[in-house]
């Protein structure tokens, strides 16, 4: 079967489809949005919160969406009245177990869960019963899990699991006390997380937040500015958050080319430097033994100097450059070219090379 | 009756034969004489079930104590022909430990052996030739054996599992010879027309399921057996193993060799010892005769079989949470985003059966689908084995044909009710299945017909109860189980069941609302309708089906406080009856609350604010006066 032929009706409207696509693709495509709170892009389908359940005709039961295959000439309806009674009998029993804390919840105004709620009109008051009243965990310097608000989706366990490959966290436990965790509860370290915030990206929830931009203000108030990062020649790129003119947190751009939202420590949790007091701010000299600040103009002048005599004495291949990653690509064409033409030598090099 | 009427007669004539052969009978001073005066008794064979039900009443102790006494008595050169054989289990667990003697062609059934009965047997039966009559199997034992069709169970209790050869005797491996002779599609054709369905729960047809995985190009396939058997109250798997693991290793490498597979896994769990040493030991004589390995009977087949152990998880039953585990990550149910057939364990076409299932496999090919659809019905055909437990007086491992009804398999061959309370229902299928209650008894049994009353054939585990039981309770048992068992992954199932335990406690305590039923059949049928795998999916079974036909139990808690049955503690009160109270005075003194006020010639009276409702009173009123 060649690609793209197989014809699925959503909502009356038809799409045409790959035989290895789902349900929830083939909505996409067509325009639809079907609520899920355990599905990521980058991830495996998981089939987990079984929000994304659709009506299939002549299928007795409703399909989740994101976990079942298109077939030719399947007709689909993403909001009948039964699908939306069982979502919102779905969200009821999440928001059972779960802490209405939305005025303090570093997640409101970009929490899945709330969203939903809000959408589908529902509180957790139909099937209250024991809800959890586990301690925070605050074990590690970059991320706070605050269990209570976990939903289970399982994304936090996934992305660490199969896109980081580092394996720190599992789905623990059985039924109703099941809860991803560290091997035997022990505390997220460098032993054994490699702190790149992967699982805060991927949380739907305010269950896992980055504790440096906590406190510091909601999704809906910060400017959003897209940058690439600055440490290594991959090129991510990311959304620093700005409040104030202070960049206060780091969060993902998930269409971007190159890491599609993904990222590691350093362009998630290495931007103090930004506001740094320590930051260099002018050229600096060693002069007679210590380093005093100086203008530009006398930098450039005192590097051109040693720069000829050095080459004067030893040739012209005693010189050479290296570049950083942290230039634009355009500096580092002009470094090379400047090496090429007056150094006369191919000594140039830059830490970009990954 | 009839048969127990003919062994009877038979063993009288060996009483003449027998008191001539051997006058002194109390050698045991002497037991060296007597040996060379007897002479070793010829054909004796002394079976005795040593399954996990047996080993746990003592066989071990039985089968020594024989060793011993025999020996003493000089009947030396029969052990050494193995006369005292270990068997797998004879079904009928309410009567273990059961003991057959066979000699000079007569055939004896004991039932309820303890090792201090194994010497009078030994010096009255064996020696004297006179049967110790108290202690024979009775009419229950023939009631029990007699309505059953044993085809799976045939050589249960007969053969030496921990014997290929004992196995190869009784035609043992004939069906893989058979099959290696067969182009793989006549195999998979043959499974297909016996119209054997899956014995793990669904009743997949097997065929069917080994087609679509036959199809496949992939090069590596695998086969896996599912002996996981998770369900409380089930042991029918376990004890196949135990008793013919051959038969199960015999029907994998056929479904090997059908589906172009040469690797099998046995996932079984580890609380299963004694099987797990069967199939090992059965295993490795499959290899050193050939059966298993490479080359297979010359054939050119190769295939062998790993035994997976897993740790006694209930989902990990379920077939893609039983793949995970087998691949070394955690039992979770997997959607269904591509066919086991297609994609399975580690990625590759996978083919899962039950135990059961393979074990039906030999048996078919070697007699033919022809044969094997001459029993059961016409949409589940074959015999099935049963769990039956719970209150009837006959409880064990039975094998009936697809069909049979549900009241010949209670009363008459369990025996019916074991005291004077009314037999209540049955539930089918453990915590996937429903109740059905007693009125509905005529009902066959065979997939369709369970699920049409909503209930399920499940593994096969059958529980019956009787009207001390109440309903509530039991769905709560249930549903606790399946919340307990459930592993998080979907909302419905983590977060749905445990709802339904807390509105069912709360019921059972005398604090239901009114609306409470209507919840529970509500959220019960979004939590079949939403969950991700076949453990929530059939979770909320045994709540809806106790409602379907028990709905007045529900409300008698919740609008009235009490509990029918009298099962549910904190419902229970305790009072006394002034009209047949003696005025003995025994309830006060045994009362660890000081509940109850009594003097000498006065009535008792419970003071219902002190009472905690521990019974001690209704126990020790020598005149049932406490209610
Ligand atoms: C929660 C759950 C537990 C299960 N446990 C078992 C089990 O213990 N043994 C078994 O054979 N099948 C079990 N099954 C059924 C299997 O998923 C599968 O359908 C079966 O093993 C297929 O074999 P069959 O076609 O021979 O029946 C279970 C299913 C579920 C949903
Ligand atoms: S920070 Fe990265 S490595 Fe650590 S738990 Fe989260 S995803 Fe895994
Ligand atoms: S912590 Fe967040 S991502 Fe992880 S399972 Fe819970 S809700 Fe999902
Ligand atoms: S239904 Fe229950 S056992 Fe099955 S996947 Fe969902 S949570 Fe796990």
């Amino acid at each position: 079967m060649s690609d793209n032929d197989i014809k699925v009706k959503i909502n009356g409207r038809q799409v045409l489809c790959g035989r290895d696509e789902t349900i929830l693709d083939a909505a996409k495509k067509a325009g639809v949005r079907i609520p899920t709170l355990c599905y990521d892009e980058r991830l495996e389908p998981y089939g987990g919160c079984r929000l994304c359940i659709v009506e299939v005709k002549d299928v007795h039961k409703p399909q989740p969406a994101c976990t079942t295959r298109v077939k030719d000439g399947m007709e689909v309806y993403t909001d009948t009245d039964e699908v939306r009674r069982m979502r919102k009998s779905v969200l009821s029993l999440l928001l059972s177990n779960h802490p209405n804390d939305c005025m303090t919840c570093e997640a409101t105004g970009d929490c899945a869960l709330q969203s939903l709620s809000y959408e589908y009109g529902v509180t957790g008051k139909r099937f209250a019963g024991e809800s959890w009243d586990l301690p925070i965990r605050d074990d590690n310097p970059f991320i706070i899990f605050d269990p209570n608000k976990c939903i289970l989706c399982g994304r936090c366990v996934r992305i660490c699991n199969d896109v980081v490959m580092a394996g720190t966290i599992e789905m623990t436990g059985r039924g109703f006390n099941s809860l991803p965790d560290t091997a035997f509860g022990k505390p997220r370290t460098l032993d054994n997380c490699e702190f790149c915030g992967q699982c805060v990206s991927t949380c739907p929830t305010g269950a896992l937040i980055d504790k440096k931009g906590r406190g510091k203000g909601r999704s809906y108030e910060m400017t959003k500015v897209k940058t690439t990062c600055p440490y290594c020649g991959t090129g991510c790129n990311f959304f620093l958050n700005v409040r104030d003119d202070k960049v206060v947190k780091v969060t993902s751009d998930y269409d971007a080319p190159v890491n599609k939202g993904n990222l590691c420590i350093k362009g998630r949790y290495g931007y103090s430097f930004i506001h740094s007091s320590a930051r260099l701010t002018s050229p600096i000299i060693k002069k007679d033994g210590k380093y005093v600040e100086a203008t530009w103009d006398e930098a450039i002048d005192l590097i051109a100097k040693r720069f000829g005599e050095l080459m004067e004495e030893h040739g012209p291949d005693s010189v050479g450059a290296f570049s950083s990653a942290r230039c634009t690509n355009e500096e580092n064409f002009l470094l090379s070219k400047f090496v090429r033409t007056v150094f006369k030598n191919n000594n140039v090099d830059c830490c970009a090379r990954v | 009756m009839a048969a127990k009427k003919k062994t009877t007669t038979k063993s009288k004539a060996v009483v003449q034969t027998k008191a001539k052969l051997k006058p002194k009978s109390k050698a045991k001073a002497k037991p060296k004489a007597s040996a060379k005066s007897v002479g070793p008794a010829k054909d004796l064979t002394i079976k005795i079930c040593a399954g996990t039900g047996g080993l746990a009443v003592g066989s071990q102790e039985v089968i020594n104590e024989f060793a011993k006494e025999l020996k003493a008595r000089g009947i030396k050169a029969d052990i050494a022909n193995k006369c005292v054989k270990k068997t797998g289990c004879r079904g009928l667990c309410s009567k273990d430990l059961i003991v057959e003697i066979r000699q000079n062609g007569n055939t004896e059934v004991y039932q309820l052996i303890t090792p201090d009965k194994v010497r009078r047997i030994v010096e009255e039966h064996i020696i004297n030739g006179e049967p110790v009559f108290e202690w024979l199997a009775g009419e229950d034992y023939h009631n029990f054996n007699d309505r059953q069709t044993k085809v799976l169970l045939k050589q249960f209790g007969h053969i030496d599992p921990e014997d290929i050869n004992a196995y190869i005797n009784v035609s043992g491996y004939e069906g893989l010879r058979k099959a290696l002779l067969q182009t793989t599609f006549e195999v998979t054709e043959e499974v297909k027309a016996s119209g054997l369905r899956g014995r793990g729960g669904a009743g997949f047809p097997t065929g069917l399921k080994w087609e679509f995985c036959s199809m496949s190009t992939e090069p590596s396939k695998y086969i896996i057996c599912n002996a996981d058997e998770g369900d409380p109250g089930a042991f029918m798997d376990c004890a196949i193993i135990e008793g013919n693991a051959h038969s199960v290793i015999e029907g994998m490498i056929i479904g090997g060799y059908s589906i172009g597979s040469s690797e099998g896994y046995v996932y079984i769990r580890a609380e299963y010892p004694l099987a797990i040493k069967r199939l090992e030991i059965a295993i490795k004589q499959a290899r050193e005769k050939g059966f298993l390995g490479k080359n297979i009977l010359n054939s050119g087949f190769d295939f062998d079989i790993k035994i997976k152990q897993g740790a006694g998880a209930f989902v990990c039953g379920e077939a893609s949470a039983l793949m995970r585990s087998i691949e070394g990550k955690r039992g979770m149910p997997r959607a269904k985003l591509w066919r086991s057939a297609v994609k399975g364990l580690w990625g590759k076409p996978t083919v899962l059966n039950n135990v059961e299932t393979f074990a039906n496999i030999p048996l078919i090919i070697l007699n033919g689908a022809e044969w094997y659809r001459s029993f059961g019905t016409e949409k589940s055909p074959g015999t099935k084995v049963f769990s039956l437990t719970g209150k009837v007086k006959n409880t064990g491992l039975i094998e009936v044909p697809m069909g049979m009804m549900l009241r010949e398999m209670i009363i008459d061959i369990g025996g019916g009710r074991t005291g004077k309370n009314k037999l209540k229902a049955v539930q089918t299928g453990g915590p996937s299945g429903g109740c059905i209650p007693a009125d509905q008894f005529d009902l066959p049994v065979d997939f369709d017909s369970l699920a049409s009353v909503g209930s399920m054939m499940g593994s096969g585990s059958m529980v019956v109860v009787d009207d001390t039981t109440c309903m509530v309770d039991l769905a709560k048992f249930f549903i606790s189980f399946t919340q307990h068992e459930s592993c998080g992954k979907c909302v419905p199932c983590r977060i749905g069941t445990k709802r339904m335990l807390e509105i069912l406690t709360r019921i059972t305590e005398g604090k239901g609302v009114s609306g409470d039923i209507e919840l529970l059949e509500e959220l019960g049928n979004d939590i079949k309708m939403t969950s991700l795998c076949g453990l929530g999916q059939s979770a909320p079974n045994p709540v809806l089906s106790t409602i379907r036909f028990f709905r007045d139990e529900y409300e008698s808690h919740i609008e009235h406080g009490r509990c029918p049955a009298g099962a549910c503690k904190s419902l229970r009160q305790y009072i006394v009856n002034l009209e047949t109270c003696k005025k003995c005075g025994k309830c006060a003194r045994v009362c660890p609350s000081a509940a109850i006020t009594w003097q000498p010639k006065t009535k008792a009276k419970i003071a219902k604010t002190k009472c905690v409702k521990c019974g001690a009173c209704f126990d020790a009123c020598p005149f049932n006066a406490i209610m």
